[in-house]
Formats: structure tokens, C-alpha cells, sequence
């Protein structure tokens, strides 16, 4: 192929260029057939950068004070040189927003614009999670309704009154995703229509499960064994639908919040991948730029060297090691799978007979589109990558004195150490299991939470006082039980606090 | 098809509404910080910034999450010597062999205090939160005296200093077109006509017919030339007017005992009761003078420098101090134009028989004409025969008249405060 002319040479940025290099990246990733919502591209400063981190990188959000916070915390932190600042932040929405920082040298421009605007942002196209779970072209109007009901809220109820709720609603926003249902997507415009609608059953169905009128004698009052009748995993949603005393605009204010947790939710379970292909993108649509001569060699060392500190992984015994950095494991697996497509091994062949020396961008596409974290590790992850990471398992067994290693990267450990791997991207794993177990609805109307223990683990120091949000919401009694797989229970809360022989009464 | 939009210039302040909500959130510790700021810092930059600093788990945001115990399996990178089955010790203080969770990372070292700055606007906010100068609101309304120039629109007369260039020349075009039309579409007319007539040629008639047209079209354009530029009602002037504003000027008469027996230590509290008063005011006024006053047995007025640093001895008479006051008021400050405020600080020491003097002149000179008079006693001791004296006169004037006793440096800012509370009844 004929050598071109590099696009530009020297550092400085200008808005001709970046729609240059713009033209040019979307033209190799199409031809790469990489598919993306249309991209919006905005350039910002470090200021509005912060801004943009502390409202969780939203265009816009609600006001709350643990924004400011973080803006607060961000502005230090990059104000005493503690912190760069990210290149960029993309949202998941239709056109997909990217913001460029001005600060960064048109290198960086390119490489963001590569990364963002055609990695991720075909990511978020394709990925099942963010398909089923998220519906780009509405969340920004969605956003902007909620806003602007909860200032309307505010206005009337007050601002602690609103801010009380939103704190309770924060400290469960984990547990505001219903896991294997399908949500339904829906438009700023029905929302607004439909909430009059809801505010007004909600009120007439709560009625009746709190109807108190007593029976006609002879009516048999019907065993209900506990309600709900099955465990609910979505707490914030039970009590959006049965909390007794919540006014409707709190209601609406539960579900604001619990929609936008579930936003996030694919991104929580994505990362390691949506990372992964976003920089195996970046990767090989600059290089291509570069075999075209769209580049020159100073921009790929200017780039070479931000993409190498991107995606290096400390060893665990660095200063600088804070866990597995998931832009190294989802690069390198991306890298791996294309290597099995393309040059198998022996090893390969036995352990990936269903795509070794396949297509590779079939493979991949194959992948980002139907995994997440979990379950792309198990079944992406490589032998020759284990070695190469050197991953090992510790187990830390409370009740042995000592740590132990369990499996290395060898023959017999391979196998271990990805599903260990795997388990520790399992969001079910890494966050409590606490679902709702039951309602006392003929008597004190308390509410009981069962935490399911995973591994023994017992709840954290915070637990009690997010208990105390939840009986904010609730507005009667509420329990919580660590329960062991057997059904025993092996540690309970209470809010608010009982006293010592009320707790063995309750446990006889 | 990628959009690229510069959004630099949007507004930068979008956090703005979420910084006021943690602030408010956590105002008490910010006031707490900034009393202590105001306390222990020296008192030439009192007035930057500060740092407020607030425990990590008051400002936590609870989640529930995995504590200690059970069972943990963590993968780790890097791995050296390790083989199956190696065991070693529990690192201590550690999660247990494994870093937290995703939340820790921005969170810095987990259980740091949360630092952060707030600005000079904000520090000085705070630290005059809730106080209210007495009768502020009484004094605006009343003495309009004095007068600010606001612009007010354009006007067609005015200096030419005045004259706002672009208003004129649109003004100027707008008439040109205005007087020129009728012209404008004379030419244009017969223009179109020509062309007609070109379609004709080569006819001898149409030849003759044409240069007819031309001159008549020159003549057209002469007379449009002849329009002038600009004319003199083209001119506009940026219209001045005066305003009558409330009076913004304030004098802050410091007065202090310089006697023997006042140390230096004494002199220090009391210059860090003037300099917040000073502070105070500057809030509040735009033009604040400070005349200060010292006094022995003689009163004197004197410079910043010899007021604070001075060394001088003898007896006290209080009342020189107050006399010489009272005449710099009538003298130099007009209670009309001017918002006099007094501060006066001593130890409480007088000659005996002087008490019932000071008393008669605050009466019947100084109180009437002054804003506030606030009299800070500084002393550790038992009260002293001015501060008996002073208690009379409270009832009479309780609306311009404080006092309030000293001990120690931390006792300033709380007095300062009890002086200036806000009083609403007294200000409505």
C-alpha cells in the first residue's frame, strides 16, 4: 500500500485535526467492522473534568451532597499533584458522549478518540448486559426528569427532607437491581405519564396488605407463610412497593435512584472486559493508522508509552500494587484470544478446540458481545496467560492461623486459579447476598433481611448504621440475619438496638 | 459521523450546588475549624482561607459490605517462589492478605481525616455567620446623602466623551437607508430597463435611449452621494444618571488604656478584638477609616504602629480618652454621613473618681451620635470600678451599648460573637 502523508506532526490539537483523525480512526474500525452509536465528542477542561467526575461522570445529575463531596475531595487531591486526572470519561448513552480533556497533546487525542469513541463505545453497543439493561438513547432525558423532580421535591418537601432519603436510598443503591429479570427500558415521556398512574396504585394496593379491618368471624384467615413469599433480592424496589409509610414522592424518589443503580449495574460487572476491549482497540487501530503512514514514529512512542502504563500490572508485592489492574487482564486476554485465532499452540488447540485458529474478530466479537467479568475469565482465559501474569491463589481461612497458597500457575492449578479468578468477578460474591426475607404483616409490621453467607463471610462494621437507613425507609422494626447455608442463623441486627434477652427471645 | 463540540466555555461551575450541600452539611465542623483558626492563627492573615479537616467516618457513606472473617480467596499477579501448600503468617493490620474491595481505591488511605480548603469568602462567612452590625438596616435607609453614577440607556445629547460609537454609526446606516430608498429603487428600476433595452442592440434608438438612462442613473448616484455619512442626531450618548445610595461609610474608633499597668500580652487580645471588628466592617462597608485612640492619663491620637507597640506608664483616666473621641466625632465625622463605631478595651483599672465621668460623657456625647459602642474588659480578676459604672448605662442604651469581659485569647471570638449577635429587634 501506498504510504501516506502523516496527518499532523507536532502536539498541538486543533478542532480540524481531531475531526481528522476522527475521519480516519471510524474508517479503519469500520473496515474492522467494529459497530457504534454515532459519537459526540466534546472537549473540556480539567475543571469541568472534575465536575464530571464527581456527579459519577453524568452530563448531569441530581444534586446531593455526596457530589460535592467527591468534587470536593477530586479538586484537592488534583490540586496538590496528588492525582492526574483520566484522559477521558465516555457515557453509555445515544450519540455516545466522550470528553476530551484540552490539556491532552493531540497523541493523546487520538488515542482517546480511539479508545472511547470506537472501543468503548462499541461496547456499549454490543455487550448483552448493557443491551438488557440499559437503554442509551433515554438516559439523558431520564436523567433530566429525575433532576428536575427531585428539585420540584425539594422545593416543596425541603431539602433535608429530600436529602435524608436520598441517603438512605444511596447507602442500598447495591441492592436496588433485580439480577435475572429482565428490566423494561422506557422513555423520559412514558415515565413521566406513567408516574401519576403509579403514585396512585401503589397507594390503593398498599392499602389492601395493610388492611387492618378484622375479619368476619368464620373467615378462615389463611396461613400466609411469609410475604414476600420468595426471598426479593431487590430491596429498594420492596420497598418502593410496600415501605407503609413512604409518601408517593418518596416512592418516585426509590425508584429515581434504583433506576439510575441499574444503569451502572452492567458497567460494575463489565469492567475488566469493557477495559480489555477498549484497549486491544486502541491498540490496533493506531497501529493501523501507523502501517498506513497516518502517523509518524513520534506519535506511536508518545502513545506506546501511555499505553504501556496503562496496561502494566505490578507485582503483589509492590508498593504499588492495589489488586488486579483490569486493564491488564481484559488487554491481555483480548491480545490472547486474537494469538489462539491466529497462531495456536498445542496447548491451545487441547484447551480452545472451538476457536483456535478461527477468525479472530469473529472470536472477539463473539466474546464482547455475549460475556461478562465472570464469565469471560472462565472461559477466555489461557493457560500461557496465567503463566505469564503468574497468578496465584491465597486462601485466607479465619479460622487457620496461617494463610495458604492453594494453586499456582502450573499444570494442576491452571484450572483452579481461573475459576478462583472468575469467582472473585462474581458480583454475587464480592457483594453480600442480603435479600428480603419476610414482612411481619399481621403483627408489628417489622421487616426481616436475610444475609445468605458466602464462604462465612460476616458483614462488615457499616452494617448497623445502613440498617438505620433502611428503618428510615421502612418506618417500622427491621432485622437482619447473617444466615449460614444450613439456615442457622449466626449473627443478627436490629434496628433499632433491642435489648440483650429480647435478642434470645427472638433466637428461641 | 462523530459531532465534536468545544464545551469549554460552558459554565464551569457545575459542582457549585453539590459543594454548598456538603458544606451545609457539615457546617458545624467547618465552624468549628474556623474558630480554631481564628484563635490560634496570627492575626495578619486571619482573614485567607482555611483548611477544615473532618473525620473520615463522619462523613462515610455506609454500605454493607464483607467484614473480617470467613473464608477469603484472592488471586494475586507476580507470582515468584510460591508453590502449592506454602504457608505464611497473616499479615498484620492488613485485610487479611488482601487489599479491600473496589470502593477503597478512592478513598484514599481509608481512615485519613478528610481535608479540604475552603476560600476566603467562605472562611469569612462562616466566621460572621449570624452576626449582624445593630442598626445597619436603620442607617442605610435613613441619609441618602451621597450618590453613585449608574449607567441608563442612551440619550441623543451628552459630551462627546460620552459618545457610544456603535449606537451611532447603526443609527447613522439605519437613517442612510432610511433616506436613500426611494433612490435605491429608482436606480434599480431603470437599471432593469437598460437591460432590456442591451437586448435590443444593436438599434440605434435603444443606443440613444440607453445613454439617457446612464446619466440619469449618475445623477441618481450623485444624489445618494450626497447623503451625508453621518449626521448630527446619528449621535448617541451612553445616558448617566445619579443614584442615591446608602451611606457605605463607616469609622471604627479603637480607644485603649496604655497605663502600666496593660502588658503586652493584654495589648495582643485586645488588637485581635479590633482587627476581627475591622474585619467585620469591611464586610460590610465599602470605605472604612480606623482612628485609634490611647490614653493614660492624657488621651492621644495616635498611628497603628504606636497604638499596639508604644510603651508608656502611669496612672489612668478614662475619660480623657472618651472626651477626645467625642470631639474627633463632631469634629471630623459627621453622624450623618458616617457610621461610628467604637470599641473600647482596658483592663478595668480607672482613677477612682473618673468612672462616674466616663459614664456622663458616653451619655450625653458619645452614645447618641455612635452606631455601637462595645467595651471589652480584658482581665482575670475581679471587675473593677469602670465596669460597675458601665452596667448602669446598659439599661438605658441597650441597643448601642455591650461590654463583655476577656480572659484568655479563646475567649475573643465567643465575646466577639455574643457582642454582635444578631439583633433583630434593634435592626427592624
Amino acid at each position: 500500500m501506498k504510504k501516506r502523508e502523516p496527518i499532523s506532526t507536532g502536539a498541538e490539537w486543533t478542532f480540524d485535526l481531531i475531526a481528522e483523525y476522527d475521519h480516519e480512526i471510524g474508517r479503519i474500525a469500520n473496515e474492522y467492522g467494529l459497530d457504534t452509536y454515532p459519537n459526540q465528542i466534546e472537549v473540556i477542561t480539567s475543571e469541568q473534568m472534575m465536575d464530571a467526575y464527581s456527579s459519577v461522570g453524568m452530563p448531569l445529575n441530581y444534586n446531593h451532597w455526596s457530589f460535592g463531596k467527591q468534587f470536593v475531595d477530586t479538586q484537592q487531591n488534583y490540586k496538590r499533584g496528588r492525582m492526574g486526572l483520566a484522559y477521558e470519561i465516555v457515557i453509555n448513552s445515544n450519540p455516545c458522549i466522550s470528553y476530551l480533556m484540552e490539556e491532552n497533546t493531540m497523541t493523546m487525542q487520538a488515542l482517546v478518540i480511539a479508545h472511547a469513541c470506537y472501543g468503548h463505545n462499541s461496547f456499549f453497543k454490543g455487550n448483552y448486559l448493557f443491551r438488557t439493561w440499559t437503554d442509551a438513547s433515554a438516559i439523558i432525558d431520564y436523567l433530566l426528569f429525575a433532576k428536575s423532580y427531585i428539585n420540584r421535591c425539594e422545593e416543596r418537601y425541603g431539602v433535608d427532607a429530600v436529602e435524608e432519603l436520598l441517603d438512605s436510598c444511596h447507602a442500598l443503591m447495591s441492592y436496588g437491581v433485580n439480577r435475572y429479570v429482565r428490566p423494561q427500558p422506557l422513555t423520559a415521556d412514558e415515565e413521566k405519564e406513567r408516574q401519576q398512574a403509579r403514585e396512585e396504585y401503589i397507594q390503593r394496593h398498599l392499602n389492601d396488605l395493610w388492611n387492618t379491618i378484622p375479619k368476619k368471624e368464620g373467615e378462615e384467615i389463611p396461613m400466609v407463610a411469609r410475604f414476600p413469599q420468595e426471598p426479593e433480592e431487590n430491596i429498594l424496589y420492596f420497598i418502593e412497593k410496600n415501605a407503609p409509610l413512604l409518601e408517593p414522592w418518596q416512592r418516585e424518589i426509590v425508584r429515581i435512584v434504583r433506576k439510575v443503580a441499574q444503569y451502572f449495574y452492567p458497567q460494575k460487572q463489565t469492567q475488566v472486559m469493557n477495559e480489555g476491549w477498549a484497549c486491544f482497540w486502541h491498540y490496533t487501530l493506531l497501529h493501523k493508522m501507523h502501517d498506513e503512514g497516518l502517523v509518524n514514529d513520534g506519535f506511536m512512542m508518545e502513545f506506546l508509552h501511555s499505553h504501556t502504563s496503562v496496561v502494566y500490572q505490578p507485582p503483589f508485592d509492590s508498593p504499588y500494587f492495589s489488586g488486579i489492574n483490569p486493564y491488564t487482564l481484559g488487554y491481555n486476554m483480548m491480545q490472547d484470544i486474537k494469538r489462539i485465532c491466529v497462531d495456536p499452540t498445542d496447548e491451545d488447540r487441547e484447551w480452545f478446540p472451538e476457536f483456535a485458529g478461527k477468525d479472530w474478530n469473529e472470536t472477539l466479537d463473539d466474546a464482547m458481545r455475549n460475556y461478562k467479568d465472570e464469565s469471560f475469565i472462565l472461559q477466555f482465559l489461557s493457560p500461557r496467560l496465567i503463566r505469564e501474569l503468574k497468578l496465584f491463589t491465597i486462601m485466607d481461612d479465619a479460622g487457620k492461623a496461617n494463610l495458604e497458597v492453594t494453586s499456582i500457575h502450573d499444570e494442576s492449578g491452571y484450572r483452579k486459579v481461573r475459576e478462583d479468578l472468575a469467582a472473585q468477578y462474581n458480583l454475587g460474591n464480592r457483594e453480600p447476598n442480603i435479600q428480603v426475607y419476610n414482612v411481619d404483616v399481621r403483627g408489628d409490621r417489622s421487616l426481616t433481611l436475610r444475609h445468605f453467607m458466602y464462604n462465612q463471610q460476616p458483614l462488615g462494621e457499616s452494617s448497623d448504621e445502613v440498617l438505620k437507613h433502611i428503618h428510615r425507609l421502612w418506618g417500622f422494626d427491621v432485622h437482619l440475619e447473617s444466615v449460614l447455608p444450613d439456615g442457622t442463623v449466626s449473627k443478627s441486627y436490629h434496628c433499632p438496638e433491642m435489648a440483650q434477652e429480647e435478642i434470645t427471645e427472638s433466637l428461641l | 459521523m462523530s459531532y465534536i463540540i468545544d464545551r469549554r466555555l460552558n459554565s464551569k461551575k457545575k459542582s457549585t450546588v453539590n459543594r454548598q450541600r456538603f458544606l451545609r452539611r457539615y457546617k458545624k465542623h467547618i465552624k468549628d475549624a474556623v474558630e480554631d483558626a481564628v484563635n490560634n492563627r496570627s492575626i495578619t492573615d486571619i482573614d485567607k482561607g482555611g483548611n477544615v479537616t473532618i473525620p473520615r467516618r463522619d462523613i462515610s457513606e455506609p454500605v454493607f459490605h464483607h467484614g473480617e472473617g470467613g473464608i477469603k480467596q484472592k488471586v494475586f499477579p507476580g507470582n515468584k517462589e510460591f508453590v502449592v501448600g506454602d504457608q505464611f503468617q497473616r499479615p498484620q493490620g492488613g485485610g487479611g492478605g488482601g487489599a479491600g474491595d473496589g470502593k477503597a481505591s478512592n478513598q484514599g488511605e481509608g481512615e485519613d481525616d478528610f481535608t479540604f480548603q475552603i476560600d476566603q469568602e467562605e472562611f469569612l462567612d462562616f466566621m460572621f455567620d449570624g452576626l449582624e452590625l445593630p442598626y445597619l438596616v436603620k442607617k442605610q435607609l435613613k441619609n441618602t446623602t451621597q450618590y453613585e453614577t449608574r449607567r441608563a440607556g442612551f440619550t441623543n445629547a451628552g459630551s462627546p466623551d460620552k459618545i457610544h460609537i456603535v449606537r451611532s454609526l447603526r443609527a447613522a446606516h439605519a437613517r442612510r437607508i432610511a433616506l436613500s430608498g426611494k433612490e435605491r429603487r429608482k436606480i434599480r428600476e431603470l437599471e432593469e430597463e437598460m437591460e432590456t433595452l442591451r437586448a435590443r442592440l444593436p438599434d440605434t434608438d435603444a443606443e440613444s435611449q440607453i445613454q439617457h438612462l446612464k446619466t440619469e442613473i449618475d445623477e441618481l448616484k450623485a444624489k445618494l452621494k450626497r447623503v451625508p455619512f453621518l449626521d448630527d442626531f446619528d449621535i448617541k450618548y451612553n445616558n448617566m444618571i445619579k443614584v442615591p445610595v446608602p451611606s457605605s461609610k463607616a469609622v471604627m474608633f479603637c480607644v485603649m488604656d496604655v497605663s502600666g499597668s496593660m502588658t503586652q500580652s493584654i495589648k495582643d487580645m485586645a488588637k485581635r478584638f479590633f482587627i476581627l471588628l475591622y474585619l467585620f466592617l469591611k464586610r460590610n462597608y465599602k470605605h472604612i477609616e480606623v482612628v485609634f485612640v490611647r490614653h493614660h492619663t492624657h488621651a492621644k491620637e495616635v498611628d497603628e504602629q504606636e497604638f499596639f507597640y508604644s510603651r508608656e506608664t502611669g496612672g489612668t483616666i478614662v475619660s480623657s480618652a472618651l472626651d477626645l473621641t467625642a470631639e474627633i466625632i463632631e469634629q471630623r465625622y459627621s453622624p450623618s454621613d458616617w457610621n461610628i463605631y467604637v470599641a473600647q478595651a482596658s483592663d478595668g483599672d480607672n482613677w477612682d473618681g473618673d468612672s462616674s465621668k466616663c459614664s456622663d460623657v458616653l451619655n450625653s456625647r458619645i452614645l447618641k451620635m455612635v452606631q455601637y459602642f462595645a467595651y471589652v474588659e480584658i482581665t482575670t480578676g475581679p471587675h473593677q470600678n469602670l465596669w460597675h459604672e458601665y452596667e448602669k448605662l446598659q439599661a438605658s442604651w441597650a441597643d448601642s451599648f455591650a461590654m463583655q469581659q476577656i480572659r484568655e485569647p479563646s475567649d475573643i471570638f465567643p465575646v466577639f460573637r455574643s457582642l454582635f449577635e444578631k439583633k433583630t429587634e434593634g435592626a427592624a
